[in-house]
């Protein structure tokens, strides 16, 4: 079993995906990011593609770190939360952000796999990867590249999500360091509390 | 996760692909570019981006199959309407001035955004005064584009998205339904000149009013980008207007001083006077 301890100073950064029932285990997962968090935080949740999201409106007031949406060539800031945009791909770019309007993988636009696995490619083992609640399977390649690349795995426990299929299929591509309650993500994470970004 | 390995070999086949063919990928964003690579590598059945390279520089069908998979990019017909909404409201009433009018299109592909401008235009009655010019660097896209004709299945969500632009017409008055296809009018096209531009290696050609360039930014680098914004600050007239993708921005460039945000949140600006 991995200590937190060790978790803090390893991972500078956490990929989250998350399709049907996205928004509440969210809502409990991201409010337990500790103030001090040095890791940067990025998010997949599967969103109708035609209306702008009111994701950062909804987070931000709940969250202790800093909340928004990605836009194109930003730097990457640690410490904060960031939502890919309804429409587009999220990709982790070395320091910056980049977004794509390329096709849809696995039906989906933002798509899971697509910001797993480019953030893979920057942070290799330094990554964390969580899959949560969700109703196909995005999400479990992208998995399966962090578990490779010696990253921290996390999925939630499917039987307690509100749509079983994406944890289930991120289980089926392999095993997970920790297969968790929604409340048991939230705890590892309440433990990354550290010197904030360094 | 791509090792060492697959970063040298991409580098040397986008030198290859420069070299032989001259076209300059060097300066595209490299996490799009890694993906597309990657799903390239396994459709021509290659199992390192050395047996790409191989091909691609051997093989003489290879590149345009590549460069198809490099830089086709498919749009939706009026994609984000509110964009189109913000055109008719805050930049054709300024069109109106001009008695002569020349858009730019830069990065067309497939041509759903050229069409989308023409209709607009005609809608406003702006059309049988402008030119526009659809540009990109793939000429199998410019000929689909010039052809004008999309899947019929794709029509539903182009109606719908052309109907939230603030439409004045019916999108079904301008195509003609065909064997599961709908043909675009070919009056629109009397307006349009297709032609190949490399926004990496070309510079502008004329003087326009308004560059519409959406969603293509996003595949360059900073450096890139902050070319393609210098040829649009050069092509456009004096407080000519500029529209970029939902995402996209020009905060980091170095012409951010030279425009002013219009409309912000549609992404248009306008070209400010010289000091």
């Amino acid at each position: 079993m991995i200590d937190t301890t060790t978790l803090r100073e390893r991972i500078d950064a956490i990929v989250i995906g998350a399709s049907a029932g996205g928004v509440e285990a969210l809502s409990i997962v991201l409010p337990a990011l500790p103030a001090r968090l040095r890791a940067a935080v990025f998010v997949v949740l599967h969103l109708p593609r035609e209306r702008p999201s009111l994701l950062v409106d909804i987070f931000a007031a709940k969250c202790r770190v800093p909340v928004a949406e990605a836009g194109d060539k930003e730097p990457v800031v640690p410490g904060t939360v960031t939502f890919a945009p309804p429409d587009y791909h999220l990709l982790v770019d070395g320091p910056l952000l980049s977004l794509s309007a390329d096709e849809l993988v696995n039906f989906s636009r933002p798509s899971i796999d697509v910001l797993f696995e480019s953030a893979v490619d920057v942070y290799a083992a330094r990554l964390m990867g969580i899959i949560l609640t969700g109703g196909n399977d995005d999400g479990a390649a992208g998995l399966d590249a962090i578990r490779r690349a010696g990253g921290i795995t996390v999925v939630q426990q499917p039987e307690t999500a509100q749509t079983s299929l994406m944890p289930e299929s991120a289980l089926q591509r392999g095993a997970a360091d920790f297969v968790l309650t929604i409340d048991g993500i939230a705890a590892l994470l309440r433990g990354l509390d550290g010197e904030g970004p360094t | 996760m791509h090792d060492k390995d697959f970063e040298i070999e991409l580098r040397l086949l986008i030198d290859a692909v420069y070299l032989k063919y001259h076209y300059d990928f060097r300066a595209y964003a490299g996490a799009s570019l890694k993906r597309r690579m990657s799903a390239a590598m396994i459709r021509f059945g290659c199992r390192t981006l050395s047996q790409l390279q191989d091909k691609v520089l051997h093989e003489p069908d290879t590149f345009p199959a590549l460069l198809d998979f490099l830089t086709v990019q498919v749009s939706d017909m009026f994609r984000d309407p509110a964009y189109f909404r913000s055109l008719r409201e805050h930049v054709v009433p300024l069109l109106r001035t001009y008695p002569s009018l020349k858009v730019w299109v830069a990065g067309c592909s497939t041509g759903e955004e050229v069409y989308s401008l023409a209709i607009l235009l005609r809608e406003e009655n702006l059309l049988p005064r402008t030119l526009i010019y659809a540009t990109d660097i793939n000429g199998h896209a410019l000929l689909k584009a010039e052809a004008g004709v999309y899947e019929l299945e794709r029509i539903a969500g182009f109606t719908d998205n052309h109907r939230r632009s603030g439409a004045r017409s019916s999108l079904s008055d301008y195509y003609t339904a065909k064997y599961g296809r709908a043909v675009f009018d070919k009056s629109l096209r009397k307006h349009i000149v297709f032609s190949d531009h490399s926004l990496a290696t070309d510079s502008v050609f004329a003087e326009v009013q308004l560059v519409s360039c959406r969603n293509v930014l996003i595949y360059f680098n900073r450096e890139l980008q902050d070319r393609a914004f210098g040829l649009f600050r050069e092509t456009l007239c004096h407080k000519g207007f500029l529209g970029i993708g939902a995402k996209e921005s020009l905060r980091f460039s170095a012409h951010a001083d030279a425009f002013d945000e219009l409309v912000r949140e549609d992404r248009i600006y306008q070209k400010r006077a010289p000091r």
